[in-house]
This record gives C-alpha cells, structure tokens and sequence, in this order.
C-alpha cells in the first residue's frame, strides 16, 4: 500500500512524535531535518506525501517545495506556525498542496494526509471535455489540440471536480470538501491560490480565464465547452 | 465708530470692500439701516425684511467668503482703503492750502483796488456837490437828471480804470424811491446785477457800516458764460448826500483754472499712489503668503502620508527660517514615524516568531497527550483521568495560546481585511450549525429570524464567522438552556446581526465591560465553560477592522443581545443599525420592571445601551450615565455602556499598502463621508 511520507522537519521531537502517529495509522515516515538535505532524501524515498515544515534551516520550507514542485507533482502538506495571510499564501504559490498550521492534533493531520492519498484508489475510466481541454481521468492527462498539460495531482481534481458538474457553480466551501477532503469550512484561501496556478497552467489568456470562470461572490464554475 | 464695530463682526468684513470711504459723512438713518442690517444680518424686524437681507447678503456670499479665506485680497484691499483715505485728507488739506494761497493774494489786490475805488467814488461825489452847489441855479433845478448822468460817468470812469479785471455796479438803497426819480442800477461790462449781487451782501452792505464782500458767481447779460468772482461792496453818498451802493466784482476765472488744474493733479496723484500702493501692497503680501501657502500645502502632503516633503529654503530671512523649522519639524516626524514603523515591525515579527517557537514543541506535547489520550484505557483510573485532564487542559491552552497571539495582531496593527461580497445567511448557517451540539447539550434551540432575504455584504468571511461563533456560543452557554434568536437584517447601507437570549443577562455597566479582555462576568463563578476571555474582544476587533460595530445591550435576568453592525460595502461609514441595539421584547419596551412585574413609578434600566446616531432614540433614563458624545465615538469613552467602533485610522486595510499611507487616506475619506453623522466633529476639525 501506498504510504510512504517524507518528513521534512527539523525539530527532533516533533519529527519523532510524527513519526510514531504515522506509524501507528500505517505509514511508512523517513525523515529529513535540514533544507538542504530535503531534495536528496526526496529522490532518494520516492514518498507518496511530503510533510514539510515551512521554518528550516539551510533552505527554508519555501525554497524546499518549489524544487520539490519542479521535479514531481506528489502532495506536499505543509506544516506552518504562521497562520497569516502573507505566509499562507506564500506557501500555497509555491506549489503545496494544503498546509496544518501548529498545533494541530494528530486525527487533523492523518485526516489530511488521507485525504491527499485518497485520490490514489482506482478511478473509473472516464472522458471530460472542459473548454477546449480534454480530460482522461483515468490516464490523468489533461490534453489541449493533442498536446498534454502538466498538473499535479490536486490541480487535476481541482480541474477534474469543475469539469464533472459544468452546470454548477462551486463555492469554495464545496470545492474544499470535495477536492481537499475538509469535513469543515476552513480556508477558503487554498482555493484562490490554487485556483491561480490551474489558471496559469491551462488557460490561454490567465487574466481572462475561459476555463476556470469566477462567479462573483459566489465562486467558481467550468467555462463553456 | 459703533458702526465700524457692526461691520467687522466675525463673518461680514467682505462687504466692506466695495464701500467707498465717503459715504460714512453721510451717516443717514437709511444708511445706518442698511449697514447695520445688512452686514450683521441682524434684522429684527419684520421676516420680509429678513428676506429681503438674505436675499441681498446672498450674492455676497462668495465674496465675504473669499475675503474670510484669502490674506492677501485682504492685505490689499486694507491697504487700498487706507491709503485712498490718506489721499483724500491729504488732497483736501493741499487743496485748502493752494486756494488759500491764491486767493489771499487776489483779495489783497482786488480790496485794494476797491478802496481806492471807493475813495475815487466818494471824492467825485464831493467835489460834485461842491461844483454843483455853485452851478446850481435853483435848488431843485433838475438834480436827478443830474445825479444820474453823474452815476452813469462814474461808473463808467471808474470801470475804464480797470480795463475789464472788474466790474462795477451801483445800486441806490431805497430802490423804489429812488426809481421814481429816475435813480436806476447801473453796471458794468454787462454785469446782470440783480444775480450777480447776492440779497444777504446788500444787507450787509445797506447797514453802512464800511466795506463787505462775498464770493459769488457773476453773470452777464450779453451772453458771456458766468463765472466765480469775488465782490467787495460799500455804501456811498452821492452828490445829493443820498446813500447809494457801490460794488466791484473781480472775476476768478483764473484762480479757478489754477485751481482746478491742481485738483487735477493731485486727483491724478492720488488715484497712482493708491494704486501703485495697492499694487505694492499685493506684491509684499505675495512674498510673505507664498512661502506660507507652500508651508500650507507641504504640511497638507505631509499629514496625508508623504513624509518625505520638504519646503525649498533660499536666503537666510524669516521665512527661510520658517522654511528651515519646518523642514526640520518635518525630519522629526519622520524619523519619529519611522522608529515607531520600524518598531511595530519588530513587534510584528517577534510576535511571529514566539508563535513559530511556542508553537513547535506545543504540537509535539499535543501529539503526545493525544496518543495517551487515546491509549488511556489501559491505564490504571488515576493515569487515566490524569491524561483526559491533559488533553483538555492542552485543548484550552491552544484556544488560549491562538486567542492571544490574534489580539497581540490586532494590537500590532498587523491584521489585515479579506473582504469580499458574502451572504451573511451562509455564514449563520454554518455557525448555528456548528453550535449545535453545544445547545443540544445545553437543551437550548436556537432559531434564526429575517433569512428570507439574502444579507449581503463586503466582509472577511473567515471572521465574520469567528465574531458570530463567539456570539452564539456565548449566548447559548449563559442562556440556560432558554431559546436563543439569531436575527438578520440590512437596510440602508447596514446589516446587522443580533444574538438575543434570555439568559441571566447583564448587569448595569457590564455591557461595556464584556468586551474587556479577560472578563468574567461573575468572578466568583467556577470557570466551568471554556474560554480564553480573549473571545468578544477579537469579535470586537474584528468588527472594528471591518469599520463596523459590535455592541451588547442586557437586563439583569432578562437576557441579553449582542449585535454585529457591518457596512454594506468597505470603506463605508455607519450611519445606524437596521437592528435596535435593545430588542422590542425587552423588559422595559413590554412595560415591565425588573422582577417582571408591570412597572411603577420608577424607570429603571439594567444597562444604557447607547445607540449609534441617527437611530431610533430610547427615552431618557434617569440616574444613569448621559448618552451623548458616547452616541457618536464611545470607544474614547469607555463606561457609558456603548461600544460604537469607529473604523481605526492607524490600521492598514490593504493586505501590502505602506504603513501610514493607506490609513492616512482611509481616515480623511472616512471623516469626509460621515459629515452628517459627525456634525460636532466637523466643526472642531475646521
């Protein structure tokens, strides 16, 4: 089963701590304290999930997502002590997939953690048009006039969530729970952001979006196909 | 000068700028009426006057408020009345002078002349009746005939003397007498006698007492136009002894012309000197007022944010000094501002850095506690419940670790808004629903009231739902286990959100107080609910960093209401709540005191709710604080049972603006915009 996870976090106690919940709910942790180190292990453990701490030293978190990003499109779950705005989304733009802010309890971060994995069960074989994109659920591409666009995994079922229902306009709510798995209204700015950076991989023209269509004050729906 | 006193009063000195000095002489009862009325606007009379006055003073408007505003047109105008009234003394007093001079000598000569005239006159007379008593055949033999050719040779011979610089006119005394005896008036070089001698000098002259003259105007009956001249009368007798009189006139023509040349001069004069003084007046000003006008518009930039303005100095004279003062006044604001950025900076980030550090091992104790939580059923009962107790008391650190460090933003200024359009209805759903099994547990049913209609407004969701969480929760947990009643309202640029309960409610003055940080209504009361303390005060910050209001109202045993007032879209100012601060069912709107009984004579009311202006008014409560500054701006004041939240200037509502710049602008917007709200402020701003 999948379920390795890369932790990468420089603080001894707590990456222990990590890694007896991780283990006791059956994951596979190894663990990286220092920036520098991270992309090596990260090559090295070929992780199902990153759990990166955003405060490290060497490279900080930041830097260490971006690389990661760059080469791989495996979730990356930030672990944050700053729940501010700026930081937040200075996280979310370099390419994690969500973030925990500490102190968190452990049933928070498994639930998580699941939720960044689930995605990996089989999916039904299944052809989406969205626009001019066309979507292989199964096969995970996303093609436009033949030529295949890069997602990571949660752009795709950002993308894939919109493209189901065109009829319907998603508030952000709805697409947290049904994209990142949150039983609760939480952050409402992992969708701005990450709505963003699908914008800027798939659209022609990011600015005048015609895939990704905001429906104001209400939220986002699929463009015409 | 009462009249001067009337027109300088506060507000109408511009009318005096057109009135010509001259006209004050003429003090009439009409003058003193209009002056009096029209620049004081002081008419008591009937109300058409009134009318009339307004209707006048209302064109002046623009001017008066041009001269309240503008030195310099004062400066110059001061001046151009000053020295238009010097011009005019001193031209009097020139002219006077001048006259006098060229008269005297002209009277010196023409007196003169006229003596020797006279002596002339008086001499011919004698020897006539001396000849003529010797001639004479018979004492009646024709002297009439004779007198009067004698007169008309006088007249004549006396007049050749002067080769037309005079005239000469004799008159007999006794007109009529004299006319039956064929004695008629007798001029020359065509004199019209009867204008040319005026009544008053022949009266004079008729009493006999020795020579008089006059000034006055001598007309000709040959067509000749009229001129001034001087005439110098006396009384002689003529060869009969019979009294007649004698006049010279001397023309002034000359005089005049002389004369009137000079006024011409010195008119020409005066009006270049007052205009090259007003003209002088304008540029002195312009030298002063300019560099003022600079210090005026630099110090306006300055306040609005741009703290590197500097005046330009040239010149080491006062206004360089000003200049220097200024500029040095203005390093010294900087600098200051600056420390106290750089200084919220460092409080900014030390505050984000405790909470990096606190928060790290804090995680790992949790993940500890809860791994032992979980495992707690293989302990022994003592363990056990040891472990239960450190995952709660875990729970309420983190709740309490989270409230802090969220007030110690706000205080840092380091909040930011994320408004955006919201319906306010989701946001109550999902917190009614979030506290449902709190009112579950505490048998309460909350309902929620006016979501027919959505409720929109700009707003951080996030925290709009963490100041209505509060609310609720709040409400439920002191509402024992009575109904609580959320209500949604929006009307003009407001909406609202009240909590009501019917809990035990608030005592007098508490109603302020529950916004204290760590307040507890009842000290005594074991802390068994939850809570930081910290709750309604980041519910209170939040709602001031939406520019809105969070205010609580409450009768002891009659519950309480919390309502959040937010504006329809950011950056709008509060004029009222569409929800009344004290709910209809309260005890006193029902009629009844506070054992529930209908009430007696006294009123007396748990807390003084104050409301924001422009709302419905309570009726006055007897022996309890006044409400009216607190109606516009209670957070100054704290105590008198209302928290209006003003929108903070010293906040920064952009997420990245520089600090000082955006609320600098915010603020000055914000006070343009609630003029109506804030009449009293207004008039001590300017």
């Amino acid at each position: 089963m999948k379920g390795r996870v890369l932790v990468v976090d420089d603080d001894t106690a707590l990456a222990e701590m990590l890694g007896i919940v991780l283990r006791g709910e059956g994951f596979e942790p190894s663990f990286v304290a220092d920036g520098d180190k991270a992309l090596a292990a990260f090559r090295e453990t070929k992780p199902d999930l990153v759990l990166l701490d955003l405060m490290l030293p060497g490279r900080d978190g930041i830097e260490v997502c971006r690389l990661i990003r760059a080469e791989s499109g495996v979730p990356i779950v930030m672990l944050t002590a700053k729940s501010d705005t700026v930081d937040v989304v200075v996280g979310l733009e370099s390419g994690a997939d969500d973030y925990i802010v500490k102190p968190f309890k452990p049933k928070e971060l498994v639930a998580r953690i699941r939720a960044r994995l689930r995605r990996s069960e089989e999916p039904a074989p299944e052809q989406l048009a969205i626009g001019d994109l066309v979507i292989d659920v199964a096969g995970h591409s996303v093609k436009r006039d033949g030529a295949s666009i890069a997602l990571t995994p949660l752009e795709f079922d950002l993308l894939v969530a919109l493209a189901r229902k065109p009829w319907q306009v998603f508030t952000r709510e709805v697409l947290l729970e049904q994209v990142w798995g949150y039983r609760h209204a939480a952050d409402t700015r992992l969708v701005n952001v990450h709505v963003q950076r699908l914008r800027s991989k798939v659209e022609k023209d990011p600015e005048r979006p015609e895939i990704v269509v905001t429906v104001r004050g209400v939220g986002y729906k699929a463009g015409p196909s | 000068m009462s009249r001067d006193s009337a027109a300088s009063a506060p507000g109408q000195p511009g009318t005096r700028a057109g009135r010509p000095v001259g006209r004050k002489a003429t003090g009439s009862r009409w003058g003193q009426f209009v002056e009096v009325g029209l620049l004081q606007g002081g008419v008591q009379g009937s109300p058409v006057l009134r009318l009339l006055m307004r209707w006048v003073r209302r064109p002046l408007l623009p001017v008066m408020r041009l001269w309240r505003r503008n030195i310099q047109l004062k400066v110059v105008v001061t001046t151009l009345l000053m020295s238009l009234g010097v011009v005019l003394l001193l031209g009097f007093v020139v002219i006077g002078q001048v006259r006098n001079g060229l008269l005297d000598a002209k009277v010196k000569a023409s007196q003169s002349q006229a003596t020797g005239g006279f002596t002339v006159a008086r001499q011919e007379a004698d020897s006539a009746a001396g000849a003529g008593g010797e001639d004479r055949s018979g004492p009646d033999d024709n002297p009439v005939q004779n007198v009067s050719g004698w007169m008309s040779s006088l007249v004549q011979s006396l007049s050749s003397g002067g080769q037309g610089a005079f005239s000469v006119v004799t008159l007999s005394t006794t007109s009529t007498d004299n006319n039956s005896r064929g004695l008629g008036p007798r001029a020359s070089g065509f004199v019209e006698w009867s204008l040319s001698v005026p009544e008053d000098l022949r009266e004079r002259v008729g009493e006999g007492t020795g020579a008089a003259q006059s000034y006055t105007r001598i007309f000709y009956n040959n067509g000749q136009e009229s001129q001034p001249g001087l005439i110098i009368g006396t009384q002689v007798n003529d060869p009969n002894g019979d009294p007649y009189q004698l006049y010279y006139l001397f023309p002034l023509t000359q005089e005049e012309k002389s004369l009137s040349l000079v006024k011409g001069t010195l008119a020409t004069a005066g009006l270049f000197v007052v205009v090259l003084l007003g003209a002088i007046a304008w540029l002195v000003v312009r030298q002063v007022v300019t560099p003022v006008r600079m210090a005026a518009g630099i110090a306006e930039r300055l306040s609005a944010g741009r703290l590197q303005e500097r005046m330009k100095v040239t010149g080491e004279d006062d206004i360089a000094r000003l200049g220097e003062a200024f500029n040095k006044m203005a390093q010294n604001l900087q600098l200051k501002i600056q420390q106290l950025e750089d200084l919220s900076r460092m409080q900014r980030r030390f505050v984000s850095d405790v909470s990096h550090e606190l928060r790290t091992p804090l995680t790992t104790v949790r993940m500890a506690a809860d791994v032992i939580h979980d495992a707690r059923v293989d302990f022994d009962p003592m363990t056990a419940r040891s472990a239960e107790l450190l995952a709660d008391q875990l729970d309420r650190f983190e709740t309490l670790l989270a409230d802090l460090l969220e007030i110690s933003r706000f205080d840092a200024g380091a909040a930011a808004l994320e408004a955006e359009p919201i319906d306010l209805r989701e946001v109550v759903r999902r917190v009614v629903s979030g506290a449902e099994p709190l009112a579950e547990r505490k048998g309460t049913h909350v309902r929620v009231v006016g979501d027919q209609q959505p409720v929109v407004a700009e707003a951080d969701a996030r925290r709009v739902e963490r100041v209505l969480r509060n609310l609720v929760v709040n409400a439920v947990e002191h509402g024992e286990g009575k109904d609580v009643v959320v209500k949604l309202a929006a009307a003009g640029g407001a909406v609202a959100v009240a909590v009501r309960d019917y809990g035990v409610g608030l005592k007098p003055g508490e109603a302020t107080r529950v916004f204290s940080r760590f307040w507890r209504a009842d000290p005594a009361r074991a802390r068994t609910t939850g809570g930081t303390g910290l709750g309604l005060s980041i519910a209170l910050e939040d709602a001031r960093l939406h520019g809105g209001w969070l205010q609580a109202w409450g009768e002891p045993g009659g519950g309480s209401q919390f309502r959040l007032t937010l504006p329809r879209t950011a950056d709008e100012p509060l004029r009222g709540s569409p929800i009344p601060l004290e709910p209809k069912d309260s005890r006193r709107n029902r009629g009844l005191n506070d054992a529930g009984l209908p009430l007696g004579g006294t009123q007396k009311l748990a807390t003084v709710p104050a409301q924001p202006a422009g709302e419905r008014a309570v009726p006055p409560m007897p022996a309890l604080a006044p409400r009216v500054a607190g109606a516009v701006d209670p957070a100054a004041l704290p105590g008198n049972g209302a928290r209006v939240v003003p929108r903070p200037t010293t906040e920064p509502r952009g997420q990245a603006g520089p600090p000082g710049e955006a609320p600098a602008e915010d603020g000055r917007v914000t006070g343009e915009k609630s003029d109506q709200l804030k009449q009293g402020e207004e008039s001590r701003g300017r």
